[in-house]
């Protein structure tokens, strides 16, 4: 009888799912594209580059992803030039938010697992690329990103398995993602078991798919370094 | 600044605090047993471990919060009357917080203490068995007092981010920080200087526990060596 109720509701857990994954997507998109750069200046030796970004990723690591989708959602309505501004249509809505705070987020820690593979980077590679000629930016296209993008494979892996599990705090702000569809079955049926057993289930399966993508993209990428047979 | 609610806000930072330290509590004690019964010789128990660790990691804390929060209210409402208790049994949901937040953060301390473990050499325990200690001893004098320092640096990630989940149970109803916020940004209609704050606060509890355990870490390795790049 209580599986009835989740059959009957299983497009609204699929829709969910689709909701997650395009929050996911994304937030790992657009907090990748802003961690390359960031990362490129966290790990140069001058100061001036790298402590602004060091201060960026102390402050959003060390605070509730909670606390910063709060502060977007609900902190921005405070001032009065934030509602009077052309941007205040896309600043009230929820999926606006979630997404800015999502892709802020990821993009912190993103940064300090690319900067660490940039660091990592042995330095004959950069000679080599320096004695060629190669100018700062080419090199650092060429050879730096490349390489120190797949030394961070396997720690973005799990990056984006963390991600996946802080997309569930869109249901707060009203989202109806996984757990928004998991509270709502659970609130209209009272059949809290159910309800959030087969949310888990869909975040199971999608932290699985992730893991084996990930894999994937190490055996073909990470070919290299991998430990000899 | 904060319109008198500072009081307030230190109360939810108690709260937030003593969550916090009970739940590592939990945390250790299962994160422990989850070690050892991963390295048990029953395949029992290293079955029942890793389903633990991996189902719990595998889905977002706030889902398990639901569940036992709201789970938990129905199944202890189930078996009551069978004990003789004839009252609707409510779960206090610092009880409830504490027991998520424990059971999650058990699976990833169990993780962090079995790679520990498995990183002392063998001979270390051997050593203890081939001079008369039994196995119990030999764990508690050779392999702990290692462990401690090679868990150190998972145990500071892992503690940081139970710290950071903590703001969650401000959505099953908890009196924490993040409620007290809440309540303080409606009196006054400025949620943003209150998460502000609140984001403060939680900067201060991340930053200190670094520094701390940084030096916790130094003080459980006299005479290791370690390599200056």
């Amino acid at each position: 009888m209580s599986l009835d109720a989740i059959a009957d509701n299983l497009p609204l857990y699929l829709q969910g799912a689709w909701t997650t994954l395009r929050l996911l997507a994304m937030a790992l998109l657009l907090g990748l594209a802003g961690a390359i750069p960031l990362a490129v200046l966290r790990a140069s030796s001058k100061r001036r580059w790298w402590v602004p970004v060091w201060v960026f990723t102390w402050v959003i690591r060390g605070t509730p992803l909670l606390v910063q989708l709060f502060l977007v959602y609900y902190g921005l309505a405070q001032f009065a030039w934030v509602r009077g501004s052309v941007a205040w249509p896309l600043l009230s809505s929820a999926w606006f938010c979630t997404v800015a705070a999502f892709a802020v987020n990821t993009c912190a820690y993103t940064t300090e697992i690319l900067a660490g593979a940039i660091r990592a980077t042995p330095p004959g590679e950069v000679e080599a690329a320096r004695s060629l000629g190669m100018p700062w930016g080419l090199m650092v296209r060429r050879i730096l990103l490349p390489s120190a993008l797949r030394r961070a494979l396997p720690a973005c892996g799990n990056e984006a398995v963390l991600m996946l599990h802080a997309t569930s705090l869109a249901s707060i702000v009203t989202l109806l993602d996984l757990t928004g569809v998991a509270r709502d079955v659970n609130s209209r049926f009272f059949l809290p078991f159910p309800a959030f057993i087969t949310a888990a289930l869909f975040y199971l399966a999608i932290t699985g798919v992730l893991v084996a993508l990930f894999r994937r993209a190490e055996t073909r990428w990470l070919r290299h370094l991998a430990p000899i047979r | 600044m904060l319109h008198g609610y500072g009081w307030s806000l230190l109360e939810g930072l108690r709260l937030t605090l003593g969550m916090a330290g009970a739940s590592l509590a939990v945390a250790l004690l299962l994160g422990l047993a989850g070690a050892a019964a991963r390295l048990s010789r029953s395949a029992f128990w290293r079955g029942l471990a890793l389903i633990y660790t991996t189902v719990v990691r595998g889905v977002p804390d706030l889902v398990l919060m639901l569940l036992v929060f709201y789970g938990g209210q129905l199944a202890v409402n189930e078996i009551a009357p069978h004990l003789g208790i004839d009252e609707y049994v409510d779960i206090d949901p610092f009880v409830a917080g504490v027991a998520t937040i424990g059971f999650i953060f058990g699976a990833y301390l169990a993780e962090t203490f079995r790679g520990a473990i498995l990183a002392i050499p063998l001979g270390q325990a051997e050593a203890a068995r081939a001079f008369g200690m039994s196995a119990p001893q030999a764990f508690r004098r050779i392999v702990l007092p290692q462990m401690v320092r090679l868990a150190i640096p998972g145990f500071a990630n892992n503690w940081l981010v139970l710290v950071k989940s903590t703001a969650l149970v401000s959505v099953i109803g908890l009196n924490d920080m993040m409620q007290k916020a809440g309540q303080a940004a409606g009196a006054t209609r400025e949620p943003f200087t209150f998460y502000l704050a609140v984001g403060a606060l939680y900067l201060a509890i991340t930053t200190l526990s670094v520094l701390v355990l940084r030096v916790v870490e130094k003080r459980c390795s006299p005479g290791v060596r370690a390599i200056h790049l």
